[in-house]
């Protein structure tokens, strides 16, 4: 197959992907967005004989965008530019999930730092004050108390852009010192793991202890149905655990959508890019099938 | 004749040392730079040509 891969940085989860590919005989078209242009019926890059292009953009806005042109163009991209705008806004991805009636922590959004400290006094303290846009827990905050609270809403509301005065406050969720984080494909996990700290920000990036952690049947009903609330795809779906490690309860705090598995795989035993190479393989054959469905459909009625 | 085994030379961009790279680098790669420790993209392979990377920007991530 002729597998187009959307990057600007190719970290050790794109060389373990495209190692994958390439020794599976896959054609690869390596495109750096930085590089390209995208009008409104075309693009400089490469795209016109691709089966398939997997985005792995690391930076948000050129994800949201580049895969918003391709798809236009009428080239299958993953994830679909729908997934992405849902995953890249944390308060869209809140939505998400509660619209799906998956459990997500108690989230509100307030435009002004007075909104913010009421949603923040009604939530009591510590709760928690994210940016909508980011990751690898940057410029999150536990508020432990009402002066902290107003410190940090009039240091967003003075020096951050525009996006740093959507306010978004959650509750903060008394994990068991871990959070989980599950890969899937359309839904179906391929390999997860817990991430430990001692710090309430348990993330991998932050430098929290990756161990391997077995689904369980709710766990992985959850990932289903959070996958289906962002439009499906190969996703990151993260969970933490609440009333304890063993209760078998989870929220569900976000769905990330150009996910890094770089420590999953080698936290557990499964061969992770081995297994997106697979899914991958299967969404390329699907979207040929479909082309070639479309050309039949052409053929019957001319 | 260079084999994929075969260690790839390249001009470290701040020193001008020359550095051994993986044999399996990719255009587009960070490498740290075994001298100065900064993180280095390739930008080309053929020649080798590493400038430093960008820098970490806010809407980075997964
Ligand atoms: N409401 C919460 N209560 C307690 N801990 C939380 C809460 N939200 C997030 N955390 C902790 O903070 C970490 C980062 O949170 P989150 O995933 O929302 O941020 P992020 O910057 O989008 O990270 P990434 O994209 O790498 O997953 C989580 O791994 C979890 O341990």
């Amino acid at each position: 197959m002729y597998i187009g891969v959307l990057y600007s940085r190719i970290r050790r989860d794109e060389k373990l992907l495209l190692a994958e590919l390439r020794e599976r005989g896959h054609e690869i078209e390596k495109i750096d967005v930085r590089r390209e242009r995208f009008s409104l019926d075309s693009t400089t890059a490469n795209v016109g004989d691709l089966d398939l292009v997997v985005d792995r953009c690391l930076s948000t806005s050129r994800s949201l965008y580049a895969t918003r042109f391709l798809a236009s163009y009428g080239v299958t991209v993953v994830n679909a530019p729908e997934t992405a705008e849902v995953c890249a806004d944390k308060a869209k991805n809140s939505l998400a999930l509660a619209e799906a009636g998956v459990p997500t922590p108690a989230t509100e959004v307030a435009f002004t730092k007075e909104a913010a400290m009421e949603a923040i006094e009604s939530f009591g303290y510590p709760c928690v004050l994210k940016p909508v846009v980011g990751s690898w827990g940057r410029l999150m905050a536990k508020i432990d108390s009402r002066n902290a609270a107003e410190a940090i809403l009039e240091h967003k509301e003075t020096l951050g852009h525009y996006e740093h005065k959507v306010f978004y406050v959650q509750e903060f969720v008394d994990k068991p010192g871990r959070d989980v984080r599950v890969v899937a494909v359309d839904g179906e996990p391929v390999a997860a793991m817990t991430r430990s700290s001692d710090h309430w920000l348990t993330n991998a990036a932050k430098g929290g202890e990756t161990e391997s952690f077995a689904v369980d049947d709710r766990a992985r009903d959850l990932v289903e149905r959070a996958s289906e609330a962002v439009g499906g795809g190969l996703l990151g779906v993260d969970l933490m655990e609440v009333g304890g490690a063993d209760s078998g309860e989870y929220t569900v705090h976000e769905v990330n959508h150009t996910v890094e598995f770089k420590a999953l795989n080698e936290a557990t035993d499964v061969d992770v890019p081995a297994r997106v190479a697979d899914w991958l393989e299967r969404r390329a054959a699907a979207a040929a099938s479909d082309d070639s469905a479309a050309d039949d459909v052409d053929e019957v009625t001319i | 004749m260079t084999t994929e085994t075969d260690p790839v030379l390249a001009e470290e961009p701040i020193t001008g040392e020359e550095i051994e790279l993986p044999a399996d680098v990719e255009v587009g790669e960070i490498i740290d730079s075994p001298v100065t420790g900064t993180e280095l993209e390739v930008i080309s392979l053929d020649p080798v040509v590493l400038e430093e990377a960008p820098e970490l920007e806010e809407d980075w991530g997964e």
